[in-house]
């Protein structure tokens, strides 16, 4: 499934992020999926929201960069293996996984996971061609 | 190549300095008789008229500069009387009061000389329609440009500044060909123009561009925007207005009109008169002016003067378009540095049609200069990709380095997270003060 994801810019200063979350939490903003791309001066934060445009506003309010991107969500199956399939899938279709990251909820027996792809159109097709999308968009948004 | 007034423009220098000389003798008596700060400041250093024999003696006159403007404000350092002066102009001053200066008929005439001249160089004709927009009021340009344009017989078209979509469609209907206004304005229409998809509707060949510092980087993207090629124009209305120098179809450089200007580059802490060539603080007197008359007028602005024959056949000195200002200046590690060389990277790096906002700290640690550039991120260069914000860090880094001559540290910081007073940023933080 192609979800929205809101890619925050912080600059290297300390607070940044706990600003950000806290923006997010007065304004009643629930974050079900969060990653942290660090470099040495600056930080991405990649967030996956209940609300994404009210999170959008309430971020750019509070003076930060935010853009939203399209990105793939999708269950796995937890068990040994269960990456393996989809990985394989996406590489034979030439996609290009930018990187991918956990979700902080699971839905039992499985892992949600959050993947950045150079084409999500096509990988959305994919995965649900092949019965790999089987998510309900309510464990994504409300975990 | 076509000349406004040949005998004047192509003068052989020996002929251009009596000429010089004999007008400035006349205009330092002149000034020592009617203008009390000029006869005190003569008084000061012991001079009379008499030691003024010829521009030979010029280094001997006491400076002039803009604070005077405001301590005799508003009509003090005239040497006319208010019958005998047809018009005023006053800038608002960024920084604190207001300056006025004044103009005699003759004045005016000079001054649309001095303009037309340019405007002939560049090829503009009496069969060329003139969009003048430039504020017209208490700003020199709007009237600068108008009296130069009529001077020559062009069609002026008085647009004065604003209401861009008027603009255009004015450019557009009465078919302008030659646009005048600030450079900053001029890349706005440009881009609005190229927005609309109106270009091919254009009959521009020619822009005069002044009045504010701009870059080459700016004066290619005018060019290709507009589809024109882009003159520079320096004045200031403590001097004249826009046309005390300018472009010649050479684009090397402006001819400072030497029958009415003397420039100087100066030292801007010693004030001694450097060689010539080097870079300085520019320094004006005004041969010809009558209601306010300037001797050896500190313009702050910094620049070279090139002597070498101009591939045009004018004789008159060439102004580098000033690299900033004196009072903007920084010295660290011993290098000087202006915002503007800032700006210009930061312009051409992010490749946006309006630079970031930036801030330069500078600050002694050990002994050593610390030189930090704060540059205000912004939506149309954040991707969600760590490695171009890398990308784009490291390539401010090392286009300051070549540029500058030395490391600055490049941080990119949240949008309007840079502090602004009245609207305009504050460029420089220095904390050396006091630290050794
Ligand atoms: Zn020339």
């Amino acid at each position: 499934m192609i979800i929205r994801q809101l890619s925050v810019f912080l600059e290297n200063k300390p607070g940044r992020l706990c600003a950000a979350i806290d923006a997010l939490a007065k304004a009643g903003v629930n974050i079900s999926a969060l990653s942290l791309a660090d470099a040495a001066e600056y930080g991405i934060l990649r967030l996956i929201v209940d609300q994404p445009d009210l999170a959008k506003q309430t971020l750019t309010d509070a003076g930060v960069i935010v853009k939203a991107h399209r990105v793939i969500a999708l269950a796995m199956k937890d068990e040994p293996g269960g990456a393996e399939t989809i990985l394989r899938l996406l590489a034979d279709a030439e996609i290009n996984i930018e990187y991918m990251y956990a979700c902080v909820g699971h839905v039992t027996g499985k892992a949600l996971m959050v993947l950045r792809v150079d084409d999500a159109e096509k990988a959305d097709a994919i995965l649900k061609e092949n019965c790999c999308d089987e998510i309900n968009p309510a464990d994504i948004y409300r975990l | 190549m076509p000349y406004r007034d040949k005998t004047a423009e192509t003068m052989p220098r020996e002929a251009l300095r009596r000429l010089q000389s004999e007008r400035l003798v006349a205009q330092v008596a002149r000034c020592y008789e009617r203008v009390e700060c000029f006869r005190k400041r003569m008084d000061e250093k012991g001079l009379t008229p008499a030691d003024i024999r010829g521009v030979e003696d010029l280094n001997k006159l006491p400076f002039s500069y803009k604070k005077d403007l405001r301590d005799y404000y508003p009509y003090g350092l005239f040497a006319e009387p208010l019958e005998k002066v047809v018009r005023v102009h006053a800038s608002s001053g960024t920084t604190g009061k207001r300056i006025v200066v004044g103009y005699t008929e003759n004045d005016i005439s000079m001054w649309a000389e001095c303009f037309a001249r340019m405007l002939t160089a560049i090829g503009v004709t009496e069969k060329d329609v003139v969009q003048v927009s430039y504020g017209y009021g208490l700003f020199t340009g709007g009237f600068g440009a108008h009296a130069g344009a009529e001077a020559i017989g062009a069609t002026v078209i008085p647009m004065s500044s604003g209401n861009t979509a008027l603009q255009i469609q004015t450019m557009i209907d009465f078919g302008a060909t030659v646009l005048c206004c600030t450079p900053s304005y001029a890349m706005y229409l440009a881009e609005e123009i190229e927005r609309a998809g109106l270009k091919d509707q254009l009959k521009l060949k020619a822009g005069v561009f002044g009045a504010e510092p701009w870059s080459e980087t700016m004066r290619a993207r005018i060019e290709e925007g507009l589809g024109i090629k882009a003159y520079d124009i320096y004045g200031l209305s403590e001097v004249l207005g826009p046309g005390v120098a300018c472009e010649c179809e050479a684009q090397a450089g402006m001819h400072v009109w030497e029958d009415h200007f003397i420039p100087e580059i100066i030292d801007p802490d010693t004030g001694e008169v450097l060689p010539e060539g080097a870079t300085g603080e520019l320094v004006f007197t005004s041969l010809t002016k009558e209601a306010f008359p300037v001797i050896r007028y500190r313009t702050r602005d910094i620049c070279s003067l090139n002597y070498e024959p101009c591939a045009c056949g004018r004789t008159h000195v060439r102004m580098r378009k000033p690299s900033g200002r004196s009072d903007d200046m920084l010295i660290i590690r011993g290098v000087n540095v202006f915002p503007s060389q800032i700006e210009e990277v930061l312009l051409k790096v992010c490749g946006q049609d309006v630079t970031p906002n930036y801030q330069i700290v500078v600050d002694r640690v050990n002994n050593n200069d610390t030189f930090d550039v704060n540059v205000e991120m912004s939506e149309s260069f954040f991707t969600d990709d760590i490695r171009s914000i890398d990308r784009l860090e490291r390539l401010l880094v090392e286009r300051l380095r070549s540029t500058l001559g030395i490391g600055a540290k490049v941080h990119l910081v949240n949008p309007k997270s840079i502090v602004r007073s009245e609207g305009k940023a504050k460029r420089v933080i220095d904390n050396r003060q006091g630290k050794i």
